[in-house]
């Protein structure tokens, strides 16, 4: 059973908005990711998003791609993801993850073999990010049956329409992509992501994330007035990057950055209006 | 093989070929594909746009190419009649302006002032620059670092011609990781920006319209043989890596079920060696650039390095209609190693006079060991994608010559 519903409902109740930190998991090597996911639910995470490194990750900025290829240099597959979030499980059984990532190596795998084991790993949701709902159907089924939640994208660009046909294959939360770009872009615009988001509300009630582009505590806080959930990854990931040969110095980096953006969000101001 | 429908008739409305194609990009890329695809299906149809492409196609590409009977080398090989569709002889020196005339003119008429392009060899940066440049459009055209070291005469050609080159780092820096880039690019500013994507590969409506725009290879083999020979051809063969001169040739045959259709890959150094570009013949389906097709791919889907000598055919994917025609059993698909092109290369340039592209090598490479089992009053056609003037350094570097 996933975990994300009752976490981001409970979190609705309370008046309180969740952070949602991305890491690709096996940077800047395998070892270094159990302790990361402990540390990033230390630093205030609320749900764990895990990037799945694929060889080409069309939709992510050169941030997300460095961490891609230097996982995939230390031979990071995706049948070791699912031991991470295992290996994650045994000391934290209540945090969501959700898995996040391309198509191919899910499809290479087999849509079933997969949710049967990323649901025995412990895993709450998945979001492949280069498969619209158009061609969803058999992953979703997959998904559905091992009671993981398919998470979906909305973009700047999705007209009512379209946002009606995610709404309706999606469970979880609904991704909100605040720009047009990649991941770890620079033209965030939190006015514009509140109208769109209007827009969304008017057609779902699943909880809203808001995501790409997020890069400091400020941001988040803003974003955080207007989404149910903030993801946040390229920062975090550039952190990560900036301390490659000292994983422990990385970590410290990344949950004091989560940690400020925690406190920014929590600030009496972001929740007041 | 039987089935109701036409093969003509694929793709379906969210382009499936069978299990193949298919739209697999980010929420972001949605919008504009669904534009671009009613802007193509109304254009397609529409007697002035049309009239203005076969305008263009015939003033400024050249058009239509000759079907050149290549009679002292079917002569020397000892069996079929191989004919030559001279694409080389087209502006630019290969297939590739066919295509980019088309989505320029698209582009035009969608009110897109931004065209963008991936390349490999250069050879579709430079057809798209060109079209570019007659229409006053700004041009951005991605290339791996490495492919900009390897193909410097074209990376100028496109400077010249107006274009930004734009190395790319990341990945293999080839052209898959130029493919990214560029798709990157697009979702950025998708607003003002038209993708021209060179090959019969991408998301729908790609496959079927640059399919569309060269499949005039095809018309025009159809009718050329026909005046000349009184009947269809026996076989045809084209060089395949992305699959775009090959299925503009194929696809007006693709009824005529007594024309065998061959594809060739390129097996660089060998299938067994894994050093090759041949997906289609030692590859398995998988999902990248936009559509499911056959892939060069690890178990665990990961997309892996592929080679081949020719740069125009160094690609890991194919084009979905392809893959679907290989599993249905309409097309064949072969393999032809570096070796075997170069080959192919020497001997047309020794006997016929004429220097072929090294991609298209790998198609005469395959004729040359299929024309001697043939009958003598056989008809093969073999498409002549592109002239071999931007591989003169690569051959001459083999021969130890320094140009």
């Amino acid at each position: 059973m996933s975990r994300l519903g009752p976490v981001l409902e409970g979190l609705r109740a309370a008046g309180r908005k969740a952070l949602i930190p991305y890491v690709t998991a096996g940077d800047p090597e395998p070892g270094a990711t159990v302790p990361m996911l402990h540390a990033l639910v230390e630093a205030g995470a609320d749900v764990i998003e895990l990037g799945v490194p694929f060889s080409d990750p069309m939709a992510d900025g050169p941030v997300i791609q460095a961490a891609c290829e230097r996982a995939l240099a230390h031979g990071t597959r995706l049948h070791d993801v699912l031991d991470m979030v295992r290996q994650f499980r045994e000391r934290d059984t209540e945090t969501p993850v959700v898995l996040m990532g391309y198509l191919n190596p899910v499809e290479v795998m087999g849509y079933e073999r997969f949710a049967r084991a990323a649901a025995a790993a412990g895993v709450d949701g998945v979001l492949t990010v280069d498969m619209p709902p158009e061609e969803a159907h058999g992953l979703v089924r997959a998904l559905r049956a091992a009671q993981i939640d398919p998470i979906f994208l909305v973009a700047p660009t999705s007209d009512r329409q379209r946002i009606e046909a995610i709404a309706s294959v999606a469970s979880g939360f609904l991704y909100y992509v605040s720009l047009k770009g990649v991941t770890g872009a620079d033209a965030l615009d939190v006015d514009a992501v509140a109208r769109k988001l209007r827009e969304v509300r008017a057609v779902t009630d699943l909880p809203l994330g808001v995501g790409f582009g997020v890069s400091d505590a400020a941001r988040a806080a803003a974003v955080a007035r207007v989404a149910d959930a903030v993801v946040v990854g390229s920062a975090l990931v550039r952190r990560i990057a900036e301390h490659t040969t000292d994983p422990q110095a990385g970590r410290a980096a990344v949950a004091t950055l989560l940690a400020q953006m925690r406190r920014a969000m929590d600030a009496p101001e972001a929740a007041a209006s | 093989m039987q089935s109701d429908e036409p093969l003509t008739a694929m793709p379906d409305d969210r382009g499936h070929f069978g299990p193949y194609g298919g739209r697999f990009v980010a929420e972001t890329l949605m919008e504009p594909i669904l534009e671009l695809t009613e802007a193509w299906q109304r254009y397609r149809e529409d007697p002035e746009f049309l009239a203005e492409l076969e305008a263009d196609l015939r003033d400024y590409v050249g058009r239509p190419t000759p079907l050149y009977h290549a009679e002292r080398w079917s002569r020397e090989l000892g069996g079929a009649q191989i004919y030559l569709k001279r694409e080389d002889l087209n502006h630019t020196g290969a297939h590739k302006v066919n295509n980019t005339v088309g989505q320029a003119l698209l582009a035009r008429r969608m009110g897109k002032r931004r065209i963008i392009a991936e390349t490999g060899a250069g050879q579709h940066g430079v057809a798209t620059a060109t079209v570019a440049a007659r229409m006053g459009l700004e041009c951005v055209v991605y290339m791996g670092a490495e492919d900009i070291q390897r193909q410097a005469p074209n990376v100028y050609r496109m400077r010249l011609l107006g274009a930004e080159v734009v190395p790319v780092t990341s990945g293999s820096r080839t052209l898959k990781d130029a493919l990214n880039e560029a798709m990157r690019d697009w979702v950025t500013n998708v607003d003002d920006t038209f993708y021209i994507i060179g090959t019969v590969a991408g998301p729908h409506p790609y496959p079927a319209m640059v399919r569309d725009f060269q499949a005039v290879i095809g018309r025009e083999v159809r009718e050329q043989i026909l005046a000349r020979a009184g009947r269809l051809p026996d076989a045809l063969v084209a060089c395949v890596g992305g699959g775009s001169n090959a299925m503009g040739l194929f696809y007006p045959f693709l009824e005529d079920r007594d024309v065998h259709l061959i594809g060739v890959e390129a097996a660089g150094l060998g299938l067994e060696t894994g050093k090759h570009s041949a997906p289609l013949c030692a590859g398995s389906p998988g999902v990248l650039h936009g559509n499911r097709t056959y892939l060069m791919e690890d178990a665990d889907g990961q997309i892996i390095e592929t080679h081949s000598i020719s740069a125009g055919l160094d690609y890991p994917g194919v084009g979905p209609e392809h893959a679907w025609l290989k599993d249905v059993g309409r097309a064949e698909y072969v393999a032809v190693t570096d070796e075997e092109a170069l080959e192919g290369f020497h001997a047309l340039t020794r006997t016929e006079g004429i220097i072929p592209a090294l991609e298209s090598s790998h198609a005469l490479a395959h004729a040359q060991r299929l024309a001697p089992q043939m009958d003598r009053d056989a008809i093969l056609v073999v498409n002549l994608s592109g002239r071999g003037d931007k591989d003169l350094n690569t051959v001459a570097r083999i021969d130890g010559i320094t140009l």
